[in-house]
Order: C-alpha cells, then structure tokens, then sequence
C-alpha cells in the first residue's frame, strides 16, 4: 500500500502553498484545537488547586478510610456491608453502590414485564384494552419521574395508615407508611444444595435442548421440550428440597402493640422509588415492543401461512425474530436510563450511590472533586458496558444486506 | 347453459353491522377478550370514581369570595382553613391560597406585570410559529424570534440596565423559573449541540475525539452528577473570587447536558444524508464552511425536527432536577408551600396541581411532535 | 507548476496511482485531452472509469502521479482546488439535486457563493441554462417534484450555469428509466456540438459512436485501449474490449 505521510507532501512547497494546503490546514487546525483545550484544561486544573489551597479543602483519597459517622436508612447495602456510622466512607461508597444496583435490577425487572404488558395490549384489538393501555402510555410518560417519585412517596407519608392500622394481606404481608412488610426467608443449612440443584437443572436443560435440535437437524424428527425444561428447572430443586425436609421457613411479621416486629422491612424510599420508575420507563418500553411488532411486515405473516406453518412457528421463527430486532436496542436503552435515573433518589433520601455518597458524604468531607468524580465512573462504567453489550447485539443481529 | 338471474343486492346479517357489530368485533370477539373487556371496565370503575371524587365531588372549594374579572362570586362564608378543610378529600383553598407562589415563586408583587409579560410572549411565540408555518420566509422569522426571545426575556425578568428595577434570581420560583431553564436550556444548547454533531462526524481526528468524548461523557452519567458539578466543583474551577449565581450555574449544567444529546440527534440527521449530496457541494466549489450551512444542515436540520422537539421535550422534564440543589422550581414550590405551618401535609393537593400543569404542557408538546413526526414522513423533503 | 506540454492539452494526467487501502484502484493512468475534445470513457463495472473522472475534480485523493488542469497542477491545496473546480463541473449517475432548494436556487448558488454573482445576474444565467435544456417552466419547482429526467437535466443546467471549461459526466443516465434516457442524451450532444470540452462516463455506445472523437476502455483500473469510434468499434485489439463489445452490443 502506498501511503504519504504529511512531511513528504509539505518538503519542497513554497509558503503560499503551505498556506492553502489541505492537510497542512488540517493538521494546524487541530493542533490549535488541542492545544486551545489543553490550555482550558490547564487553567482550570490551576484554579481548581489554587482554590483547594485557599480554601484549604483536603485532597487525596485518604478520607475513604476515615469514619462515616452517620446512620444510613437501613436497606440491603446496610446488611450486606454490615454498616454501622462506625463504617469508613469507602463502605459508604459501597452501600450506595449496591443499594443503586438493587434498584436498578428490580426496576428493570418490574419495567420489562409492564412494558411488555402494555405495549401488546396496546396492539390489542380489544377497544378498551388498548385505549387503556393508550392512556396509561400518555399519562405516565408526559409525568416528570422526579415528580412521580415525590408522589408515589407522598402516598406512603401523608394517605397510608400508621403500622397500628396496616394494610394486611391475609396476616402474611403488611403494607404502612414505614414500608412493606414481608416475610422473612430464613435459610437452613441444606438449602444451598437445592440452589445448586436449580443451576443444574438449567445447565441439564440447556444440554437437553442442544442435543433435541441435533436430532431435529438431524432426522427431522421435532421433539417439544417445554415439559422436560419445567421438570429440569422447578422439579428437580423441588425433589431436593422436600428431600432435605424443607430446609427454608418464613419469619412473618406480627402487628404488635405498636408497631410490626419481625419479618422484612422494605422501605418506603423503596418503593417509591422502584415503582415510579418502572411505571415511567415501561411507557418507553411499551413503545419500544409496539414499534418492533408493528415494524415486521405484514407479508411476512402471510408468507410464513403461505409455506404452511402454524402460527406458534410463525410466531417463534419469522415473527419475533425481527420484531425484537427492532425492539431490543431501545428496550436496552431504556434499562439504561432507568440506572442513571435511579440517582433521582437524593431527592427523597433513598440511600443509592448519589444520596449517600455523592450527597451526604460530600457534604461532610467536602472533596467535591474526588467524590463526584468516583460517582461518575461509577455511572461511565454502567454506561459504557451497556453501549458494549448493544454494540455486541447489534452485530449479532444484523441482517446482511447489500 | 343456465343463465342465471340478476341479483339484487341485500344488507348483511345483522350480527355484521352497526353497534352489534362494533361491540362483537372490538370488545366481545371470543371468550378471553369479553374477559379483558370486563377486567378493562373493572379497574376504570376502580380507579376514575374514587379519582373524581377525590378532586371534585367531596373536595371543597370555600375559597370565600372571589374577584373574577371585576366580578365578585362568592364560594363560601369564608375561606377553608387547614382545619376544616377534610382530609380525604382534596383542599383546593390551599393551592388558591400559594398560587402564586407555584406561578412566580417569590417574585416581588410590584413587579410581577414583567413575569405576566414573559408569559405573554411565550404564549405568543407559540401562536406566531404555528401560524407561520406555510409562510414563504418561516424559517428566517423563526430563528430571529428565537434569538430575541431569550434576551428579551431577561431583560424583562432580571431587570437591570438601568430600565428596570432589577429582581435577584433567587427570587425567581416557580413555573416562571421552569420556563425560563427550559427555554434557555434549549436555545443555548442548540448551537454547541449542532456544532458537536458536526465535530463527531468530522475527518478530523482530534476534533472527532474531542467531540465524541465530550458526547459520550456527558450521555453516560446522570443529570445530578452534572448538576452537582456544577453546583459544587464548577466555582473551584474558576479564578479564586469569581463569585457567580445558582441559577446560573444550573444553566450551565443544563445547557452543556442538553448539548450532548442535540448532538446525537443532529448527528443522525446528517448521517442520513446522501453522500452525493457532499460531493455535489463539493463538486461546485463550495467551501467547508459553505458546504455545511447551505447545503448540509438545512436538510439534516429537518429531519431531525421531530427528534429535537422529543429531545426538548426531555429537557423539559428534566428541569425539575434544578430543586435537588436548591433552586425553587413550580416542583419544588409543593415542598415549600406545604412547609407552612398554617397548612402542614397537603403536599398531595400541590403534586396533583402540579402535575396537571406539567402534564398539559408535557402533552400538548408530545401531541406536537407527533404531528411533525407523521407530517415529515407522508411529505417530500422541500 | 507550468507544465512543458502542448499548451492545448486542457487536461494532462500522468502516472496517476490511487488505492482504496490495499486495493489498486488506479494504475499508471495516462491520457490528456485537449480543448474541445469529447473523450468517452467505458468499460466493465468496478473499472475505475468513475475514479479516474472524479480525481480530475479531486473528488478523490491519489497517492501517485500528477493532474494538471488548464496549466494549475492538482494538489490537496484549498485555492487550487476552489479555482479547479470553478472551471470542471460535473454531472452525477443520481443527479445530486439540492432536494431543499428550488430549481432555480440549485442554479443559482454556486454562481452567487463560488463566483460572487449578485443574486439577479444568477437567477437570469440559472433561467437561461433552463430555456437551453427546455425545462424553464419548473423552474420554481423542488427537484421531488420531477421526473428522473428532468432532474438530469437541471443536473446538466447546474453544471453550465459556472461557465465551465471542463464538463465530467459519471454514467448520467445509468440511474434512468429508458424513456428518459434519450431526453439527457439529446441535451448533452447539444452541448457536444457548442465545443466543450467533456468526459463521459457512460455505456450509451450509440451516443458515444456519435460524438466522441476518442473512446477509452478500462478494465481493473487501467486504460486498456483507446482509439477514435470508428476504428474502437470495428477494429477491437485486445481480447478485453471485443469481449466487452460482444456483451454490450448484443442486446
């Protein structure tokens, strides 16, 4: 391959024509950028350190190691971490982060199956049901998330009852203004080896699958398998546990005289929360489904009845295929969003990563910089894995075209 | 060889038409869908009557006696306090009472005719550029608006220049304070978000980098830490001394946010330009410069109207994370107005107001854009 | 840089290399053309014909090689290039219309931003380059509105409205119905007659049989052959060209 690199081009040109020239214009133009940035950069780093001086902040990242000092709204990272205000910020740091994690994957959870929901009901030809399914869509999406988590919140400090008074679902869940109340799962020794039972049962099914689509390639001869995955997956854990006596009991709560003891507190920053995210990003994802169904052409259908398959096959094989083509970038986009609006929580005290430790920690230590910065990657970190994971989709996915 | 009688024409059977029909094919058409029909009219009877009733049937509406247009209309004996006003049902007296704290904020009374001017003219520039729209010269009275607006604006609302009194910005609250962020966010966003675009989809690697790491930044991360930033390490970048305003800080954030975003959807408006129409361009001698602002942009601009009506539509809502450090927006104001002691838990009637005026702007400007987007896709690019 | 040839040679290439990356895209081209002359260019799709044609205008960059156009060698230098292109026009396989701007604005922008026309002069050339190719009465229209060859035709009144000493054409009507095929070719041996000097890419043989003075060949990015239509058609050398004419003119 022949290449000239910029010098061999320039030797030998006049003044003149080193002012006109292309690439020289081009390399003086983006010299001049860098360096323009460069020196923004430099000054403002200047600044930054002559004002920590003045002000005399502290620098470094020596204060992860000193003690917190503060309560920390009792949530999963509190267990997990076993914090105490005795704690180091670092372990701040790291309740934030599981508490934004915990968020995060319950929300896409309850999100993917609303929007789901909605968006085929939406497509429904029921009248009601998708007018329904309309107006939740235009509701909720034309709501601001910050303000419905405010309300949902609201809901549970000004309208739900005193624990005295709670909710209750026949005795087993309470619902009050401090939160739902569940019952707590308390594992015995054994119950591990039903787990382990589970992940063998879906490797098992995973094999089972592999070797029926041989067969079928094969053969010819087509196998169903639902039935055998659902004995692999529910009933072999199912046998080990009754096996080992039921290695798994319940701690419910109980209304006392004032209040409720025992079972699993989820609080109400919570839910709250979670909720007025999911319903807000499942309007999103329910325009995400509608787009990917209505976007497969309706020839296709016909086609796929013209070659005489039944419409469970033409479902699973011509349809959804290109429907979640269409459907799955956006929906993943959205599972994004609903991990960066998460951080929303500083607003109603919910302790994720931004309340925590890019709220209350900085507010005692004061090193903007160094804990605004660490929350940042945290959220770039998140981020960029997503576009990862896309990219890798979308590669994948891609119909070659010419 | 039979010949076979004319036919004469006849209604179909009357399972095939009219209400019958309709009911059979949209509502009852098998079993599960007369089940979901029934499920669907469960949580309406559910949701809508208790939702009524709490806003109107059993809310109360003593606000004493009203002076509307000149005209005294009597409510009640007296105005409801927080006392008699129930519980369980919505007390419109208290939002009559702070309305316009959610309308101005802690605007001065005596010059709150500038903040109704503002509105006026936001009002009109809404009714101007729909109803330009077939006007031969719309784009150029649409951009020119666009650029005097803000200014005008602020001259009006900040004061100062020795024409008007000036109003600090902390006095600044409410729906006036929502409007003003988002307009402002939009109209300065607009041009580093254009001139983003084209850096990203530039031959140039240094400036394709900078773009791209400047877009890629800001997308990653969640509004707050940027809105934190600038509340908190942004005074710490510049001079020592440099002394400047929360609001402005806010923009700033807000604008360099937004940016990245307008950026990715000009982006994609040029991207689905035709390359003949870069060498057509170049084909007859057009600078860089040239190429971009004759040629180039005009059309990547239009397509991408509707993505930059969606995309402001975000930024709208998204101009209530302004209250997390400090700023009294109509959001925020719920939290303050209910802090009075005379008027102590009724942040649900504020959420509900609030949310009803959100949700109409919301509404309208999404029903616009759709508008745009349908009309775009049935109509040649001219 | 004066070049020491006939100073009739409007266009003077020689040696002329280009890559795509690794792929020799154009190799050791040389050819010149004088004033007046209509050179036609053909040969088998992925030739080059079009690259050849479009670094004459410098729409492609080449690594190996010189152009000069009308006495100003071609290097990656903005005023060279702004001054070269100001006298080549070129017209496009899918005519590259300004679909934003009306016929008459499509006209009229290259003569009020690249030559400093005032807005009158421009819009009067652009309706007398619209009588020439007999389509004044569109001239308010947007290009969507016409028909393929009709914006063929505006492409080619664009070109002239730069009063252009050198005119490319690259494969003008491969993008048309055939009906409209024939309303671009009459145009453009119109303009063959006036004494321009052009280069057309293109498979219309018939046209090229008709005007062309010299007819090149190209096959994997070389000039395999070029002679005068008469003997081009009648007497092919090399087995290339025969194998080409035998497909192209059996049907």
């Amino acid at each position: 391959m022949k290449q000239q690199n910029i010098l061999s081009q320039v030797k030998g040109l006049t003044f003149r024509e080193l002012l006109y020239n292309n690439e020289v214009r081009a390399f003086f133009f983006q010299v001049a950028t860098f360096l323009l940035i460069a020196g923004l950069f430099y000054t403002i780093i200047g600044n930054l350190f002559d004002n920590i001086e003045a002000r005399g902040i502290h620098t470094g990242f020596s204060f992860l190691k000193n003690r917190a000092g503060f309560d920390i709204l009792p949530f999963l990272g509190n267990y997990l971490q076993d914090y105490t205000p005795e704690s180091s910020n670092l372990t701040v740091f790291y309740v934030g982060l599981i508490n934004t994690l915990i968020v995060a994957f319950v929300g896409i959870i309850i999100t993917t199956f609303l929007g789901l929901f909605i968006g085929i009901a939406r497509l429904s030809n029921n009248y009601l049901v998708a007018k329904l399914a309309g107006g939740y869509i235009e509701l909720f999406r034309n709501i601001p998330v910050l303000l419905q988590i405010f309300f949902w919140y609201n809901i549970f400090i000004n309208i739900f009852p005193h624990p005295k008074k709670s909710f209750s679902f026949f005795d087993i869940a309470f619902l009050n203004q401090r939160g739902l109340y569940l019952p707590k799962p308390i594992l015995e020794s054994g119950f591990s080896l039903v787990i382990i039972a589970f992940v063998v049962g879906i490797i098992l099914t995973v094999f089972m699958k592999r070797y029926f689509n041989k067969k079928h390639d094969e053969t010819g001869v087509y196998t169903r398998t639902l039935g055998y995955s659902t004995l692999l997956i529910l009933g072999l854990p199912a046998v080990f546990f009754l096996l080992l006596g039921s290695p798994l009991s319940f701690d419910l709560a109980v209304l006392g005289k004032f209040n409720l003891k025992g079972g699993m507190q989820v609080v109400p920053e919570f839910i709250a929360l979670t909720f007025a995210l999911s319903v807000y990003t499942a309007t999103y994802i329910a325009e995400a489904i509608r787009s990917g169904i209505e976007a497969v052409d309706k020839g296709q259908k016909e086609a796929a009845a013209a070659i005489g398959l039944t419409q469970t096959q033409s479902l699973k094989l011509i349809i959804l295929p290109q429907a979640l083509r269409v459907a799955i970038p956006p929906t993943i986009n959205q599972y994004l969003n609903l991990t960066k609006n998460s951080s929303l929580a500083t607003a109603i005290g919910y302790p994720e990563l931004m309340s925590a430790f890019g709220g209350t920690v900085l507010n005692q230590v004061g090193q903007a910089v160094e804990i605004l910065g660490m929350a940042m990657l945290v959220y770039l970190f998140i981020s960029l894995s997503i576009s990862l994971l896309l990219n890798i989709i979308n590669k994948r996915m891609a119909i070659p075209e010419r | 060889m039979a010949v076979n009688e004319l036919q004469t024409t006849r209604k179909p059977p009357i399972s095939q038409i009219g209400a019958v029909l309709w009911l059979r094919t949209n509502l009852f058409s098998s079993w599960i869908n007369g089940l979901l029909t029934f499920a669907s009219l469960y949580l309406l009877f559910i949701t809508i009557p208790p939702l009524l009733d709490w806003m109107f049937f059993s809310a109360n509406f003593n606000f004493g006696t009203v002076n509307i247009l000149g005209f005294d209309i009597k409510f009640s004996e007296v105005m409801a306090d927080n006392d008699n006003c129930g519980r369980e049902a919505a007390c419109w007296p208290f939002i009559y009472e702070k309305i316009y704290m959610f309308i101005y904020g802690f605007y001065p009374r005596e010059e709150v005719w500038r903040a109704d001017v503002f509105y006026g003219l936001t009002a009109l520039l809404i009714v101007i550029v729909r109803l330009v729209k077939n006007y031969k010269y719309k784009n150029k009275v649409i951009l020119s608006m666009i650029i005097t607006y803000p200014i005008v604006s602020y001259i009006l609302i900040a004061g100062g220049f020795g024409l008007l009194p000036v109003v600090e910005t902390h006095l600044w609250g409410g729906l006036l304070l929502t409007l003003i962020i988002a307009s402002v966010g939009i109209v300065v966003s607009f041009p580093i978000g254009v001139v983003l675009a084209l850096g990203r989809q530039s031959d140039l690697k240094v400036i394709k980098l900078f773009s791209t790491i400047f877009i890629e930044f800001i997308r990653g991360v969640p509004l707050i830490t940027i809105l934190f930033m600038a509340s908190f390490v942004l005074p710490l970048f510049l001079e020592s001394g440099t002394n400047f305003d929360k609001l402005l800080r806010a923009l700033i954030a807000i604008a360099l946010f937004q940016a990245a975003y307008f950026a990715e959807v000009v982006r994609g408006g040029l991207q689905a330009i035709p390359k003949g129409q870069y060498e057509a361009a170049d084909a007859i001698g057009l600078s860089y410069f040239q190429k971009n602002a004759l040629i180039i942009l005009p059309q990547a601009l239009k397509i991408s109207i509707p993505n930059i009506v969606g995309s402001s539509i975000s930024l709208f809502k998204d101009t209530t994370l302004v209250l997390i450090i400090g700023l009294l927006d109509m959001l925020a104001m719920v939290n303050m107005t209910s802090q009075d002691i005379y008027w102590l838990g009724r942040e649900t009637e504020g959420y509900a107001t609030v949310t009803m005026v959100f949700w109409v702007m919301l509404y309208s400007m999404s029903r616009y854009s759709r508008k745009l987007e349908i009309r775009f896709n049935t109509e040649n690019i001219n | 840089m004066e070049t020491e040839n006939n100073a009739s040679n409007i266009i003077e290439i020689s040696d002329l290399n280009k890559w795509y990356g690794d792929f020799h895209a154009l190799k050791n081209i040389n050819m010149s053309v004088k004033e007046g002359e209509i050179i036609v260019v053909c040969g088998p799709s992925g030739s080059g014909k079009s690259t050849l044609i479009r670094c004459v205008n410098f729409l492609e960059k080449f690594q190996e090689g010189t152009i000069v156009v009308s006495g100003t060698e071609l290097t990656d230098d903005a005023q060279k290039i702004r001054k070269i292109r100001s006298e080549v026009s070129m017209v496009f396989q899918h005519f590259n219309l300004f679909p934003h701007l009306s016929i008459v604005d499509n006209l009229s922008l290259a003569p009020i931003w690249v030559h400093n026309e005032t807005k009158e002069e421009a819009r009067e050339k652009a309706l007398k380059f619209l009588e020439r190719v007999d389509i004044k009465e569109q001239a308010e229209k947007y290009p969507n509105q016409l028909s393929g060859g009709q914006q063929q035709r505006v492409a080619i009144a664009r070109s002239l409205c730069t009063t252009p000493k050198i005119m490319l054409f690259d494969e003008p009507t491969s993008a048309l119905d055939p009906e409209m095929i024939s309303e671009v070719l009459d145009v453009m041996v119109e303009l063959a007659k006036g004494g321009i000097t052009m280069i057309c890419v293109t498979h219309e043989m018939g046209f090229a049989r008709k005007v062309a003075n010299r007819i090149i060949f190209m096959d994997e990015g070389q000039i395999v052959e070029e002679n005068d239509p008469i003997n081009f058609f009648k007497n092919p050398e090399s087995d290339r060209l025969q194998l080409f004419l035998s497909q192209i003119l059996t049907h």
